[in-house]
C-alpha cells in the first residue's frame, strides 16, 4: 500500500532524511526504530503532509496515487493517520464537534451521507469503550488540561474513530507511564485488521512487547541501515545504538 | 472660546437648538443636571485622539457628520417597533424595546411584575420614584476626560429604567431590543438606571438592531447600582450595519459581596465603543468583563474597560478578544486602578485578537496603577494570526483548510461565550458567531437592512 523510493527531505535547508526507501503491505506493523535526531518524526511528517519539510527527491505512493502531491487533509480521507508526538490543544473546540467534523468530511470524501446526531454519539460509545478512555474527556475541548497520558489515549481513540487504513504513531509511548502504555497498545491491537497497517516509530522496545512488529528498521542520520525481523528491537534494547552507529561508520569507510 | 474643535461645536450648537423641546418632555429632576454637564462637555468636547482613552479610535468619521435631526419622538414613530419580536427561541424573558433610545408605549411605561421589580421607561420613573432617582441617578456616570458622557447627561431623556427590591430574584432576565430607525440621519442618545438593591439577583440582555439604511449615532449611557450581596449580569448583543456608530458607556457600582458581569459580543456595526467602568466600593465584591468583537470590511470595534479597586479583597477579572478580517481594525485599553487601601486585590486581564490578513489592525493596551501593596495582578495581550501547529492537527484528521479555519476562529470565539449563563443564549451566541465566521451573517436575521 505505500511505496517510498529515494525520499529526500530538508527543513530550512538543513538535510534530514538522506534517500530512504521502504515498503509497507496491507496488514504489516513496521516499526521505526532510532537515536534521537535520526529523522523518525521527520519522515512521519512527511508521510502526513506537514508543509514544512521540503521534498528534494524521491517518491512516496500510496495505494498506486502520488502521496506527495495530496493535502494533509485528502491524506487523512485517504486512510492516512498521524498519532502526534505532542498532541495538540486546542480550547474552545469540543471533541465531539472536532470528531463529528472529522467522520462526517471523510464520509463525504467517500460519498457517504453524514451520520445522524445518534449514530455518531453511538459511534463516540463505542470507540471510547474500545480504548478505555473516560467519557469525561470527550466532552471537553480537544486536549486542553489533558494529562500527557490522556492525549496518547486520545490520539488511540481518533485512530479508532476515523479508522485508518495506514497510521503512523510517532512515539505514542514517550511519556506514558506502563498502564497507560498498555492501553494504548491493547487500543492499537484491537483497531488492527488484516487489512491495515501500522508504522510505529519508538526510541524503545518496550513499546514493541505488546504491539509486536513484522518489521523492525532501525533510521540513522536519515537513512534505515538496518532491516530485520522483530528480534532486532530486542538486539537494540539490550546493546543500545552504538554498535549501529560504529557499524554504518565503518562502512563508509570501507 | 478658544480650543473648541469644530465637530464639538457642532453638538453645543445641537444642545442649543433642542435643549427647550427636550426640558420640556423630560422631569425636573434629570433636567436639573443639563446645564452642568453641558459646561463639562463644552470644556472636554467630542474626544479626538489626543485623548489617550481614544487614542486609538477616529470618532470624526461619525461625529464630523450633519445628523439631519436629533431624535424626539411621536407617538406614530412607535407602530414598527411595537410589532418587533425577538427570534431566539427558548429564550424567555421580560421583554422591552427602545426605539431611537426612548421608550415607545404611550400607556403604561412603567409596570411592576409579579416578583415586584418595576422596569420601563426612566423618564417616568423619574416622576414616580424621585426619592431612587434622586439617590442614584447622576451618581455613577462620572468622568473626568470623556466629554460624551457629560453630553449624554446634558440632552438625555430617556431611556430603561429597572428596580429591583431586596432579595428579590429574577429567574427570568430582562431584555432590551434597541432599535434604531429613521428616514434621515440621526444622532440618538438615550439613558439608562438599573438599580439592583441589597441581595438581589438580576439579569438583563441588552440587543442593538438598526432598522434602516440610514447613517446612525448612538450615544448611550447606563447606570447600574448593585448592592451589598447582590448579583447582577449585563450582555450586550450587537448587531448594526455598517453605517451606524455606537458609543456605550456603562457604569457598574458594586457594595460589598456583590457580583456582576459584563459581556460584550459585538458581532457587526460600523463604528463601536464600549466604555465599561467597574467601581468595587465595597469589601470582596467581584467584577468579571468580557468581550467578543468580530469585524470585517472598514468596521472599528474599540473596548475600554476601567476597573477601579476602591476597596480590600476584591476580584476582577477582563477576558476580551477579538477575530479582525479584511481591513477592519480594532483597540482594547483596559485600565486597572489599586488604591492604597485595596489590600488583597486580584486582578486579571487578558486581550487576545487574531488577525486574518494583513490589513486589519489591533491596538492594545494594557493599564496598570497598583497603589496597594498586596495584590495579585496579571496581564497579557496577544496579537497573531490562527496557529499553524493547530490547523495541522484538524487537517490531519481530514479536515479541510476552511474548516479548520473556522473551527479555530470559533473555538478562539468560544472562550468568551461560554461565560455566558443563559444557556439558550449562548446556543444561540454560538451560532450566531459561527453564521457570522461563515461570512452568512452580515446582517442579523430579524433586520430588514441589507447593509453587508
Amino acid at each position: 500500500m505505500l511505496d517510498i523510493k529515494n525520499l529526500k527531505a530538508s527543513i530550512a535547508g538543513k538535510s534530514i532524511l538522506k534517500g530512504i526507501s521502504l515498503h509497507v503491505k496491507p496488514g504489516e506493523i513496521h516499526a521505526i526504530m532510532g537515536p534521537n535526531g535520526s529523522g523518525k518524526s521527520t519522515l512521519a511528517s512527511v508521510l502526513a503532509g506537514r508543509e514544512y519539510v521540503d521534498i528534494t527527491d524521491g517518491t512516496v505512493s500510496y495505494f498506486g496515487k502520488d502521496l506527495l502531491g495530496m493535502s494533509a487533509e485528502d491524506r487523512a480521507k485517504e486512510g492516512i493517520f498521524l498519532g502526534f508526538q505532542y498532541p495538540i490543544e486546542i480550547p474552545g473546540v469540543s471533541m465531539v464537534n472536532f470528531m463529528k467534523t472529522a467522520v462526517n468530511e471523510k464520509r463525504k470524501h467517500h460519498g457517504m451521507d453524514p451520520l445522524s446526531a445518534s449514530d455518531f454519539l453511538k459511534l463516540m460509545r463505542e470507540k471510547k469503550e474500545l480504548v478505555e478512555i473516560d467519557s469525561k474527556l470527550a466532552n471537553r475541548s480537544v486536549n486542553e488540561g489533558f494529562s500527557g497520558g490522556e492525549k496518547k489515549k486520545n490520539e488511540i481513540f481518533q485512530m479508532a474513530m476515523l479508522e485508518p487504513k495506514l497510521a503512523i504513531l510517532d512515539e505514542t509511548d514517550s511519556g506514558l507511564d506502563i498502564d497507560a502504555l498498555r492501553i494504548v497498545a491493547n487500543g492499537v491491537n484491537k483497531i488492527k485488521k488484516s487489512d491495515n497497517s501500522f508504522i510505529v516509530i519508538t526510541h524503545y522496545q518496550r513499546l514493541l512487547d505488546y504491539i509486536v512488529p513484522d518489521v523492525v528498521h532501525v533510521l540513522y542520520d536519515g537513512r534505515i541501515v538496518k532491516t530485520s525481523g522483530k528480534e532486532l528491537a530486542l538486539e537494540l534494547e539490550a546493546k543500545g545504538y552504538d554498535w549501529i552507529k560504529k557499524e554504518v561508520e565503518n562502512d563508509v569507510v570501507a | 472660546m478658544n480650543g473648541i474643535s469644530e465637530v464639538t461645536e457642532k453638538y453645543l450648537e445641537l444642545y442649543r437648538n433642542n435643549i427647550d423641546r427636550i426640558e420640556s418632555m423630560s422631569s425636573p429632576y434629570i433636567n436639573s443636571f443639563r446645564r452642568a454637564a453641558f459646561e463639562k462637555f463644552r470644556e472636554l468636547g467630542i474626544p479626538s485622539k489626543k485623548n489617550e482613552a481614544y487614542r486609538y479610535t477616529n470618532l470624526n468619521l461619525f461625529f464630523d457628520h450633519d445628523y439631519s435631526g436629533y431624535f424626539l419622538p411621536v407617538a406614530s414613530d412607535f407602530e414598527k417597533a411595537e410589532a418587533f419580536k425577538c427570534d431566539v427561541e427558548d429564550l424567555d424573558t421580560h421583554g422591552l424595546v427602545l426605539l431611537n433610545g426612548f421608550y415607545p408605549t404611550i400607556s403604561g411605561k412603567l409596570h411592576q411584575l409579579a416578583s415586584g421589580v418595576w422596569i420601563g421607561s426612566l423618564n417616568e420613573a423619574a416622576l414616580k420614584f424621585p426619592e431612587l432617582i434622586e439617590k442614584h441617578y447622576g451618581k455613577y456616570a462620572k468622568s473626568d476626560s470623556d466629554g460624551l458622557v457629560h453630553l449624554n447627561t446634558a440632552m438625555a431623556s430617556d431611556g430603561v429604567f429597572v428596580y429591583v427590591p431586596e432579595n428579590v430574584k429574577l429567574s427570568k432576565p430582562v431584555q432590551v431590543v434597541n432599535l434604531v430607525q429613521a428616514d434621515e440621519d440621526t444622532f440618538n442618545q438615550h439613558r439608562n438606571l438599573i438599580i439592583v438593591e441589597k441581595g438581589a439577583e438580576f439579569s438583563i440582555i441588552v440587543c442593538d438592531h438598526t432598522l434602516s439604511p440610514k447613517k446612525f449615532l448612538t450615544n448611550a449611557v447606563t447606570e447600574v447600582y448593585v448592592g451589598e450581596n447582590a448579583h447582577f449580569d449585563i450582555l450586550r448583543v450587537q448587531n448594526e450595519h455598517n453605517a451606524a456608530c455606537k458609543m456605550t458607556h456603562t457604569f457598574i457600582h458594586q457594595e460589598k459581596n456583590s457580583v456582576t458581569s459584563s459581556n460584550n459580543m459585538t458581532l457587526h456595526g460600523g463604528l463601536i465603543r464600549n466604555s465599561t467602568y467597574h467601581y468595587l466600593g465595597g469589601e470582596r465584591a467581584e467584577a468579571y468583563s468580557y468581550g467578543l468583537a468580530l469585524s470585517d470590511k472598514w468596521q472599528h470595534i474599540d473596548n475600554y474597560v476601567n476597573v477601579d479597586h476602591a476597596s480590600p479583597n476584591c476580584t476582577s477579572n477582563q477576558l476580551f478578544k477579538g477575530v479582525l478580517d479584511e481591513m477592519s481594525t480594532g483597540a482594547f485599553n483596559g485600565r486597572i486602578l489599586v488604591r492604597p487601601d485595596a489590600q488583597g486585590t486580584q486582578a486579571y486581564q487578558k486581550n487576545n485578537n487574531i488577525l486574518l490578513t494583513d490589513d486589519a489592525r489591533m491596538d492594545t493596551k494594557p493599564q496598570l496603577e497598583i497603589y496597594a501593596d498586596d495584590v495579585k495582578c496579571s496581564h497579557g495581550a496577544t496579537v497573531g494570526q490562527l496557529d499553524e501547529n493547530a490547523m495541522f492537527y484538524l487537517q490531519s484528521r481530514g479536515i479541510s483548510k476552511r474548516e479548520a479555519r473556522l473551527m479555530l476562529m470559533f473555538g478562539f470565539a468560544h472562550e468568551v461565550i461560554q461565560n455566558i449563563k443563559i444557556e439558550p443564549l449562548r446556543e444561540r451566541m454560538d451560532n450566531l458567531v459561527m453564521q457570522r465566521l461563515r461570512g452568512e451573517l452580515s446582517r442579523c436575521a430579524s433586520c430588514v437592512v441589507k447593509c453587508g
